[in-house]
């Protein structure tokens, strides 16, 4: 059975950055608020769209990886915020890299979605049906904010990372194990309201649309399961803790990651965190992260990482990968965004519904 | 188990898992005003005293401690309900 192991990898954050001293002149919030419960201090606003910033990453994940784009056979984004319903914004993304030999998928599995993109790539090269797969998560969350919602509007940001997963037949590296949970039970405890089929033409106003959150539930159940799927992978692969050499976590709240280390008995410096300075991009942080880690000398040849994430659903997961030999990327690329010039507040106030 | 057991175990907490100085804390103590306890470190305080007292405390219930006193109440029900 051929493994996948991570060859590449790339992010795009937009240049735009959004402050705590920004929100305190829109909203009822203060710069101390926001970083003391989330360890949030600024976060990034996109000028364009969601497939704009997936396809940068994409293109940086590839070049990364020493591919061509028309060298992917799979390409899966990680999104619950495409830019339209049809296409997908993986479709978006394809003709925007010049993926043109690959399928193209969406998944929605809300904060957890990257780790189950690599899930079915995984899966899809384990059983034959594609041998370089382009992963990204990517969001624009900004579009979906209500600044009058003061406990969840100060907490999310837009990005996006990616990875190439390839087959291969070393035993030793890629993708070891994972596990990816979820309970629709507890939908009601995160939910973006005012959206999809349940919001006809003729219901309330977009300015009612929100980022819904149980903070209380969601901080427990985060802790609780991110802890429980990072032992059951590890256990499955016949690891232990000790093994481990980084943990990289869904960036959703400081005081989440730190909890849910304190539970898994890791020390702070086996732990990437990055939420400072974007917040909590959704399907987008795991793969942030982790190129940043590269990009610091974080990630050496032959580390254990394990990812956990949390999200809407709920959903979660885990993995745990073994680092190959590479940690420098094959080629560079130049793909950037458009330019831009606005500022945060300014892209938040032009936005057209809220 | 008595309910002295569950103080001594409930200070511990507070100084282990959140952090605060042991002379400030008193039964009467106000989590927010008092020890600068935020709703997040409820939530973790709850937490770990699920662990530690073996008991299940939902959301609800949490919603209403304000006092040390008042944890340690909700966990002796708990306990020796």
């Amino acid at each position: 059975m051929k493994r996948a192991t991570v060859t590449g990898w790339g992010k795009c954050v937009p240049p735009a950055v959004l402050s705590n001293f920004d929100l305190e002149q829109v909203m009822d919030t203060t710069d101390e608020w926001i970083h003391t419960r989330s360890g949030i201090k600024e976060r990034r606003v996109c000028h364009v769209e969601t497939s704009d910033m997936a396809a940068v990453a994409g293109q940086h994940a590839i070049a990364a990886a020493g591919l061509d784009p028309e060298d992917i056979d799979m390409l899966l984004v990680a999104t619950c915020t495409p830019d339209r319903l049809i296409p997908s914004a993986a479709a978006m993304v394809q003709a925007k890299i010049g993926a043109h030999n690959a399928g193209t998928l969406d998944i929605n599995a809300a904060c957890t979605g990257f780790l189950y993109g690599m899930g079915i790539a995984t899966g899809m090269i384990a059983g034959g049906l594609a041998t370089r797969v382009l992963v990204i998560g990517a969001e624009k969350l900004s579009a979906f904010l209500n600044l009058r919602e003061r406990t969840t509007a100060v907490l999310f940001g837009d990005g996006a990372g990616a990875v190439v997963l390839e087959a291969s037949d070393d035993p030793e590296e890629g993708v070891l194990g994972m596990e990816l949970g979820s309970d629709g039970r507890l939908t009601q405890l995160l939910t973006v309201t005012h959206t999809g089929t349940e919001y006809p033409p003729e219901a309330p106003p977009y300015e009612e649309r929100t980022i819904w959150m149980e903070g209380r539930e969601i901080f427990r159940n985060a802790v609780v399961k991110m802890a429980e799927a990072a032992s059951n992978v590890l256990e499955q692969v016949g690891l232990t803790l000790e093994d481990v050499d980084l943990l990289v976590p869904h960036q959703a709240n400081i005081r989440i990651i730190d909890a849910t280390a304190k539970r898994m008995g890791l020390s702070p410096e086996q732990v990437y965190v990055n939420i400072a300075s974007y917040g909590n991009t959704s399907a987008g942080t795991i793969p942030i992260a982790l190129t940043e880690a590269l990009e610091e000398g974080r990630v050496n040849p032959g580390d254990l990482i394990v990812f956990v994430a949390f999200g809407g659903g709920l959903t979660w997961g885990g993995a745990a990968v073994r680092w190959g030999r590479r940690t420098k990327p094959v080629n560079a690329s130049d793909a950037a965004l458009p330019p831009n010039e606005k500022t945060g507040l300014q892209l938040l106030a032009a936005r057209p519904r809220t | 188990m008595e309910r002295s057991e569950i103080e001594t175990k409930m200070v511990d907490l507070l100084v282990e898992e959140l952090g605060i100085e042991r002379e400030k804390i008193a039964m009467g103590s106000k989590f927010e005003e008092d020890l600068e306890v935020d709703s997040l470190g409820v939530v973790e305080l709850l937490m770990a005293l699920e662990d530690n007292f073996d008991v299940n405390i939902p959301d609800e219930e949490a919603e209403n401690i304000s006092t040390v006193s008042e944890a340690v109440d909700i966990v002796a029900a708990k306990v020796n309900g």
